[in-house]
């Protein structure tokens, strides 16, 4: 309570020492800045082409060709982790966006309505969220076949009840509020206070919701194509990267250790950006996970 | 008390039911002909209606969800096509494997995070306090599966401390086959631990600021007793909830962890009636890994009317 008060009266003035207060932000805003910047470039540019191969270089160490080295069939392996960024962020962008607009959509509606639609939306996120991603991933690919498609789809449905649930108790909070009644007093329907007050309101926690479910949503891709259920080959992806590099682990340890890396910086990168957001924006939750 | 319990019980019965319908429905809509897939290609249209005949493909889709449904109550879950026994027994032997796998997993999460979380809020905003905040974020942020291949690199291909993976099974006795779960309970344990540590934390910060707390230090209780006789047994109920939520991913890391080290568990199980289309071996594991997450929901809302006695009067 008291640090809410606080971050209210801390003039505007004193914005950058704020920034310079939160190391997450500014350290999890620089991983992920980079990384995004990387797969935006691997769009245009990489070292070499990520799908070609050159037989007589595979298995080459870092340095002794290209700098990160070669992997079994002579790919960069620069490139391919470049065009792996590309691969990764966007499909857990996609999936992201996707479970968080049907999920928050779910949840103001059923904090505005209540009654059955609450307990029924809420009853069908207890059924979704028994599945976990890579059992859905794995149903639906044997139904719609494996691909991109397939991993936002399988990464979006779980994200559609950790969103509702999120919303649907922010949201009911700010509907027990006075300015609501005064709404409501005033005439305003349920889709206009939503609009008009009850997003405005929950934004901030949606958004600390999304950094945090992004590095999951990584994780999670990275699962699916380790398994083979991710993007199709040759599309380079860090999972499969990783479920190539089994083979060679004894040979070519390099390729079993920089995918990993890459996930790991990513998702780090997502968490400290997430706690950093939190922080500033959501004070009430400051110090809890 | 017991009206709460036969609320909770219903609701739980109802979502299984929910779950094992949404299961049923999609695995039907799926491509591809059981009866086709055992039989192979070369079979004659009529031994395929025959076969489609004995399997019972033939009937209404709500026929064959009773027929099923009715079976899994008895505990029969029909027979896989490819290994043409029964799914339960499947299940239970590989269970047999992935449970002592969980279970070690969680074990090992909890030595972890406890200690971790515990000696992080003790010590607020010290070193200790924010290495292990450092720690703690590295763990999320590793992928389960990952570290698992970096074990297997260190312990197995450089030391050859540990074999690489595979299961000796629990006839060949105990110490070897605990021996071959620590690594992969260990890439599974790491991730919970890095989450665990965090609630911990947070929830141990919380509860010092309690009066009861104070009261106990004002009593002269030592820091160490009044922390860990009345603060840490008070901060179990969010750890204990996390480490139900959780359970998912552990399942989800189980998939595939199981699949590094060539374990052969239910995640192995799911995997490989996939590549097989042996839709009744996916169908029963899928729902038997839905009904563990929601049964352990359920186990966590109850064991709340455990540690916390204030609960037991309110009817949510």
């Amino acid at each position: 309570m008291s640090s809410a008060i606080k971050t209210v009266e801390q003039p505007a003035m004193r914005r950058t020492s704020l920034f310079l207060r939160r190391p997450n932000l500014i350290i999890g805003g620089a991983i992920i800045a980079i990384l995004v910047i990387i797969a935006f470039v691997s769009l245009f540019w990489t070292p070499m082409p990520p799908g070609k191969m050159q037989i007589i270089h595979k298995l080459k160490p870092p340095l002794a060709q290209g700098l990160l080295g070669t992997d079994h069939f002579g790919r960069d392996v620069l490139s391919m982790l470049m065009a792996g960024a590309w691969n990764s962020l966007s499909i857990a962008t996609v999936a992201v966006a996707f479970g968080a607009s049907l999920g928050t959509l779910l949840g103001v509606t059923a904090a505005a309505l209540r009654g059955v639609f609450e307990a029924v939306a809420m009853r069908a996120n207890d059924v979704i969220f028994a599945f976990p991603p890579i059992l859905s991933a794995m149903m639906l690919g044997a139904l719609l076949g494996t691909g991109r498609f397939t991993a936002i789809i399988a990464i979006a449905v779980f994200m559609v009840p950790v969103f509702s649930r999120v919303t649907v108790s922010a949201a009911s909070q700010v509907w027990a509020r006075d300015y609501v009644l005064a709404a409501r007093g005033a005439g305003k329907g349920g889709v206009l206070i939503t609009v008009e007050h009850i997003l405005p309101n929950i934004a901030n926690q949606i958004i600390v919701q999304v950094t945090i479910q992004l590095g999951l949503a990584i994780l999670t891709e990275a699962g699916l194509s380790f398994l083979g259920l991710g993007m199709a080959p040759p599309a380079p992806t860090w999972g499969r990267m990783l479920a190539d590099a089994q083979t060679y682990l004894a040979t070519a340890p390099w390729l079993a250790i920089l995918p990993g890396l890459a996930i790991a910086l990513t998702v780090f990168g997502f968490n400290m950006l997430g706690d950093g957001l939190r922080d500033l924006l959501d004070p009430r939750e400051k110090g809890r996970t | 008390m017991i009206v709460l319990l036969l609320r909770r019980l219903s609701s739980l019965l109802l979502t299984l039911l929910a779950v094992s319908a949404l299961i049923f429905i999609v695995m039907d809509v799926l491509p591809g002909d059981p009866a086709a897939i055992m039989l192979g290609t070369s079979a004659s249209p009529d031994t395929l209606a025959a076969l489609r005949h004995e399997l019972g493909l033939d009937q209404p889709l709500i026929i064959r969800y009773a027929l099923w449904l009715g079976g899994v109550v008895k505990g029969d879950l029909g027979n896989s096509y490819t290994y043409g026994v029964p799914v339960a027994g499947l299940i239970a032997e590989r269970l047999a494997v992935t449970l002592p796998l969980a279970l070690f997993a969680i074990v090992l999460s909890v030595a972890i995070a406890i200690p971790l979380g515990v000696a992080s809020a003790a010590r607020r905003n010290s070193a200790v306090d924010y290495a292990a905040a450092f720690v703690s974020q590295l763990f999320i942020a590793v992928p389960g599966f990952w570290v698992g291949l970096l074990l297997v690199l260190v312990f197995s291909v450089s030391l050859g401390w540990m074999p690489s993976g595979g299961f000796p099974g629990w006839h060949s006795g105990f110490g070897p086959s605990l021996g071959a779960l620590l690594l992969p309970a260990i890439a599974l344990a790491l991730p919970q631990a890095g989450v665990l540590t965090r609630v911990t934390r947070s929830a141990v910060l919380e509860v010092l600021n309690d009066d009861f707390v104070r009261t106990a230090r004002a009593k002269g209780l030592p820091r160490r007793a009044a922390l860990w006789c009345h603060a840490v047994p008070n901060a179990l109920v969010p750890v204990v909830t996390i480490l139900g939520l959780q359970f998912t991913f552990l399942i989800a890391g189980a998939v595939l962890v199981e699949n590094v080290f060539n374990l052969p568990g239910l995640g192995r199980l799911a995997f490989q009636a996939l590549t097989q289309r042996d839709i009744i071996v996916m169908q029963d594991v899928v729902l038997f890994f839905a009904a563990l997450v929601i049964i352990m929901n359920f186990i966590v809302d109850l064991s709340y009317l455990y540690l916390d006695p204030r609960l037991r009067g309110r009817s949510r």
